[in-house]
């Protein structure tokens, strides 16, 4: 016999059980009872946002810079719908969240009652499951479901929606220990013979490349990756969701490909012969024109969706399966034909010289200039300053690419940005929820002065838990990456990308209670991020950089990687 | 590639928004359906759907694939794939049935073995199952007489079971 209690005192301890000690959320009705057993419940440190969506991606920012399930609690109608954004960002990042909602009493359900809305109807498409819990029986198994969901197999957010009765019925918690799905059964092992060919691959290889993406972070499998690049002498390059899962600062690191990426990481994929891919799903950004693709090559496809398998390219070795396990494996394989490093070494000296020869020839660079501020200097002098050992948040557009192209990550988990959905905003809370779960640790969110103003009201909430974090906006006074493709494929018709209103971002912090500085010339970044690093407060720097600065390399949407425009 | 019909068989959980998923899923990611027919199975938390759709190879492989993802989809099945399988449809037929053209029918409903489930002054309801073809072959026959409603039930398939194991 499981302990009798109400639905909304079930949550709090299933929370308990699942280990999760920071929630993220904002009250109403439809939640008040939730909300009334974590107010008994000290051992869960509810962080209270200045808006829903604050919460989502605070709940995200924690999971990706963590690994544990993050949480968000919302109320019905619109604090639920308040969450859409956040939720969807978590799904196309493969992030774990579990999003619990208020709903009205069940049998107002359909009714159009007050602060009604049909949330799982709503992120149906956006969650990897969710559930509307109609009885107080299923409420622990549906906790417990919704956690092994959101955190097994590729992660994804799930949302309860839970309606004001059940919260409020009585029942029997009995808590499973385990659960077992029998329609969900992710695999974990790859298929041996598929390990051997892929090896078989290997050896035969001439040019090979070394693909990581999200999924080598979220496997944990980094180490593995270092191990297999190395002993093989692989050139590796990454997707911006798997920078950090190889260090960027590594000698066989080409940094990411793509729009973005570096020449010598396009030019490899283009003219390589064997592609290991793994935990990447050849998102368009990476891929460009998909026919001109890796065009010579023979692909590995290591990924534990098979869904993200021929997805968009075709495959020759295709390997479902965790990153980690497969890794590991394939290791394994090599270790046991044994030919040594020097072999591999060997091997590939001459397609690691034709590296060289791009690596050389267009190296990632920005002309300085004595009058401007260049963002990219920002970013490498951050790297410098903090030897990459800083959580790095970013928001969307140039400010994230400069990020990725100039910031080293060496390790995963160190870069919280927004892949998938490109979300405008969601770097700040993000950093939010970075922080709660890194306590002592550097975390920074690098913003723009567009996407700040998205969810700008979060430094309230930034403020109540004492975070300092450092937000470095880079500050072009426009839409820059909306703008720079105006610039370059819309006969630079600037439409609807310079804000008549700027607000004064120092005076921002200050209202806050928080501090605010702003740099104009090349010669104050350096003393100045110095400053604010060792500041143990929360921090704006308005750093005003060259307006019209452009983010390159770059790839024009739908044209092959290999057809960059350089600086 | 080319473009082939297929057949899939699929068990779901029998919940509330099993379905919803699945159908969001055809809209959402651009895929057709042409037909879909759900129900109970033996189990009672299983409900069976089939569901005919098209696309060339690379499309049906994904639509299983991400029928497969669906965390409430027990099992999917291409029985077009598998090759050896019994489809089914059935249809009600309503039609004008006056003194002279019932001759006809009825000599349409003995050589396909159609039943006539409903009699009215002027009208016949007439049941049809067979598989697509003889549906659609008695459909035009019975055309001229002046059809008033039609209703199909899309297609249901079963596997063979291997005659000789
Ligand atoms: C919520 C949202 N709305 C719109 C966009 C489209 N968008 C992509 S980048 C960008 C400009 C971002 O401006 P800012 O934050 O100032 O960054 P910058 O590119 O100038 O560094 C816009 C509008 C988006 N990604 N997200
Ligand atoms: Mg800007």
């Amino acid at each position: 016999m499981g302990e009798i209690m109400t639905g909304a005192r079930m949550v709090v301890e299933a929370l308990k059980r699942e280990g999760v000690e920071i929630v993220f959320g904002y009250p109403g009705g439809a939640i008040i009872d939730v909300y009334d057993e974590l107010y008994k419940t000290p051992e869960i440190h509810h962080v209270l946002v200045r808006h829903e969506q604050g919460a989502a991606h605070a709940a995200d920012g924690y999971a990706r810079s963590t690994g544990k399930v993050g949480v968000a609690i919302a109320t019905s109608g619109p604090g639920a719908t308040n969450t859409v954004t956040g939720i969807a960002t978590a799904y196309m990042d493969s992030i774990p969240i579990v999003v619990i909602t208020g709903q009205v009493p069940t049998k107002l359900i359909g009714n159009d009652a007050f602060q009604e809305v049909d949330i799982t109807g709503i992120t149906r498409p956006i969650t990897k499951h969710n559930f509307l819990v109609k009885r107080i029986e299923d409420l622990p198994r549906i906790l417990k479901a919704a956690f092994y969901i959101a955190r097994t197999g590729r992660p994804g957010p799930v949302l309860i929606d839970l309606p004001k009765d059940v919260q409020q019925a009585k029942g029997e918690f009995n808590y499973p220990e385990e659960i077992h799905l029998r329609s969900y059964n992710p695999t974990y092992e790859p298929h041996i013979k598929q390990i051997e060919k892929a090896y078989l691959l290997l050896e035969k290889a001439e040019r090979p490349v070394f693909l990581v993406g999200g999924g080598v972070i979220s496997s944990g499998a980094a180490s593995e990756v270092r191990e297999l690049a190395e002993r093989l002498n692989l050139p590796v390059t990454m997707t911006l969701m798997g920078l950090g899962g190889f260090p960027g600062d590594h000698d066989q690191s080409l940094g990411m490909l793509g729009m973005h990426g570096t020449y010598y990481a396009n030019m490899a994929v283009a003219n390589c012969d064997v592609l290991l891919a793994v935990g990447a799903r050849f998102d368009d950004r990476v891929t460009g024109k998909v026919d001109a693709f890796a065009p010579h090559a023979k692909i590995i496809h290591i990924d534990i969706d098979p869904s993200s398998i021929q997805k968009n390219v075709k495959v020759d070795v295709p390997i479902v399966a965790d990153c980690k396990r497969a890794l590991t494996r394939l290791l394994e394989v090599i270790k046991e034909v044994g030919k040594p490093k020097k072999y591999w070494k060997e091997r590939f000296k001459d397609w690691w010289e034709q590296i060289e020869i791009w690596r050389r020839r267009y190296p990632l660079t920005y002309k300085e200039d004595p009058n401007y501020i260049k963002p990219q200097f920002v970013i490498e002098k951050l790297y410098e300053l903090t030897k990459g050992e800083a959580i790095i948040c970013t928001e969307v557009g140039q400010n994230q690419m400069w990020t990725a192209q100039y910031y080293k990550f060496k390790y995963p988990r160190t870069l919280i940005s927004s892949g998938g959905l490109g979300t405008m905003g969601f770097g700040f809370p993000a950093s939010i929820g970075a922080q709660m779960g890194n306590p002592g640790k550097l975390v920074i969110d690098i913003a723009g002065d567009g996407s700040i103003q998205m969810n700008i009201q979060e430094l309230a909430t930034a403020m109540d838990q004492k975070l300092p974090i450092k937000i470095i906006i880079l500050n072009n006074g426009y839409l820059g990456m909306v703008r720079q493709w105006q610039e370059l494929f819309y006969g630079k018709r600037y439409s609807a990308v310079k804000f008549a209103t700027i607000p004064d971002f120092v005076k921002i912090a200050e209202a806050y209670g928080a501090v605010g500085m702003r740099i104009t010339k090349p010669q104050e970044v350096e003393p100045t991020l110095k400053k604010i690093l060792s500041m143990d407060k929360l921090v704006i720097l308005d750093v005003i950089i060259a307006p019209e600065e452009g983010v390159f390399p770059m790839v024009p949407a739908g044209k092959a990687t290999t057809e960059m425009i350089l600086v | 590639m080319a473009e082939r019909k297929c057949t899939l068989s699929v068990l779901v959980e029998n919940t509330p928004g099993a379905l919803a998923r699945i159908a969001g899923l055809f809209s959402g990611r651009g895929f057709n359906i042409d037909s879909l027919c759900v129900a109970e199975t033996l189990d009672p938390t299983l409900s069976h759907l089939t569901l005919v759709t098209r696309g060339d190879e690379q499309i049906i492989e994904q639509i299983i694939k991400q029928l497969r993802r669906l965390i409430d989809v027990y099992k999917v099945v291409d029985v077009t794939e598998e090759g050896d399988f019994v489809e089914r449809e059935m249809a009600l037929i309503k039609v004008r049935a006056e003194k002279e053209n019932r001759e006809e029918i009825y000599r349409i409903c003995e050589i396909f073995r159609l039943k006539i489930v409903d009699v009215s002054p002027r009208t016949y309801i007439i049941e049809v199952t067979g598989d697509k073809d003889k549906l659609d072959a008695v459909i035009e026959l019975l055309r001229p007489m002046g059809i008033k409603e039609i209703v199909r039930t899309g297609l249901i398939a079963m596997k063979r079971e291997k005659k000789n194991p």
